[in-house]
């Protein structure tokens, strides 16, 4: 069976002879990315936890970021859907992108509605 | 698309059996499942986002109370949770070589690897289960008050936080243990805590060092430490000792808060355990034959898209409710 893997990483930054390679090398740069975020975690970089991005901790958004960094690598090289055929890669990726986005949006603004609720109105709650 | 293992020969369109997608069946129907439970794990996720934004102020925070490491005593935040990340993810790789072994029909070699992601998943679990006997059983202890929050306690030299058995005061007993073999037969109650509310007064003011910490977080990122007589006037309003979480209140702060880690780490723990399950089904077939027989193993990577999506599920959780 030919090998038809695509073998390069990064946009072709990084080639790999064989497909177990590539597969250590996701790895490392998975484990990389983990080690990153816990010691991000730990430390807590004073000028990171106190500038804020639409209402979040810019931390917080490098945390967020990283996660989808690493589910990409998980899905496209472990789940294999860098060599699956386009049409396919869109209809998996897109549909659950644009759901949770919606869903994200709305649950997010109501709940820093009841937030400002809580806080200004005369609702007595932290007693 | 060499790749994907080839089980139906290509026909006309209109005789069925083609694959637009360059996928078999089994894969696509995979596939299928996994979006519809990623999207059940978006909705319990941006719940919790919900839950937390609404009480952005008061959350628990994550580092404070996930700080234990099997073996070792101390205040490790975080650590053993990176650590069951990096044996997902290892268990990940195993998998993916399994496939990737599959794919070169090497029997022995798929074997060895669908053994080894077993264990990875065997580890992440029992790593699971210990994580939450530690959160349900707590460490510190706090007490409720009348609205329901929780105050916790902090030793005013060091800032540690100040565990009930420290200072509270040993009183005699109020009242004992209801069981059902005392009063009537049917009544029963949970545990009392270790301590009763008034002797945590009394050793709260017997013990200048212990301040009051409430559930506020202040602009530096931690929560509000009272002064000793803002202590001594807050601990009036305890109505309750808490010790540890259950589905009601926990020590750590918001009711919400052990909720939704019961809910969501429990619903991925049970991925990764029928995940387990299904590996081990498949590894047993692997073992007689049964996929070499076939002449390919399809089936191999078809448990692999859910073992991976597990992982990739647990990159989130870790995310949301360990770092963010």
């Amino acid at each position: 069976m030919a090998n038809a893997h695509k073998l390069e990483i990064f946009r072709g930054l990084l080639k790999f002879k064989s497909n177990t390679e590539k597969i250590w090398g996701v790895l490392v740069f998975l484990t990389i990315v983990t080690a990153i975020e816990v010691a991000l975690g730990i430390t807590k970089p004073y000028w990171l936890t106190h500038h804020y991005f639409i209402g979040m901790k810019l931390l917080n958004w490098i945390f967020i970021l990283l996660t989808l960094v690493k589910a990409y690598y998980i899905a496209w090289d472990f789940m294999h859907l860098r060599d699956e055929k386009k049409s396919l890669r869109r209809a998996i990726v897109w549909t659950p992108i644009f759901l949770v986005s919606y869903l994200i949006f709305i649950l997010l603004f109501e709940a820093d509605y009841i937030y400002t609720v809580y806080k200004d109105s005369f609702i007595k709650w932290d007693f | 698309m060499d790749t994907t293992v080839t089980t139906v020969e290509e026909e006309n369109v209109w005789g069925g059996g083609n694959r637009p997608l360059g996928a078999s069946y089994g894969k696509l129907m995979m596939w299928f499942f996994i979006v519809s439970d990623a999207l059940t794990f978006s909705g319990f996720l941006a719940s919790y986002g919900f839950s937390r934004f609404k009480f952005i102020e008061t959350w628990p925070i994550a580092d404070e109370v996930f700080t234990h490491v099997p073996f070792f005593h101390g205040n490790y935040p975080m650590y053993y949770v990176a650590f069951m990340t990096f044996i997902l993810i290892m268990s990940s790789v195993t998998m993916v070589l399994a496939v990737d072994a599959g794919h070169h029909m090497k029997q022995k070699k798929v074997i060895l690897y669908m053994f080894l992601t077993i264990i990875g998943g065997a580890i992440f679990v029992g790593s699971q289960a210990w994580e939450w006997a530690t959160f349900i059983k707590g460490d510190y202890g706090a007490v409720e008050t009348k609205g329901g929050r929780i105050l916790q306690f902090v030793k005013a030299d060091t800032g540690e936080r100040a565990a009930l058995s420290e200072f509270a005061a040993s009183l005699p007993d109020e009242r004992v243990n209801l069981s059902r073999e005392k009063g009537v037969w049917y009544m029963d109650e949970g545990t009392l805590p270790t301590y009763t509310v008034n002797e945590v007064k009394e050793g709260l003011k017997a013990n200048p060092n212990i301040l009051i910490r409430t559930e506020t977080i202040t602009d530096e990122g931690e929560k509000t430490l009272l002064t000793r007589e803002e202590s001594l006037q807050k601990i009036n309003d305890a109505t309750m000792v808490v010790e540890g979480a259950n589905l009601y209140r926990n020590e750590y702060g918001s009711r919400l808060f052990a909720d939704f880690f019961f809910f969501i780490t429990g619903f991925h723990g049970f991925h990764v355990f029928s995940g387990v399950v299904i590996n081990i089904i498949i590894f047993f077939n692997v073992i007689l034959g049964t996929y070499q027989r076939r002449g390919h193993y399809e089936m191999v990577e078809k448990v692999g898209l859910y073992w991976h999506f597990v992982d990739l599920v647990w990159v989130f959780v870790f995310t949301f409710f360990y770092l963010v």
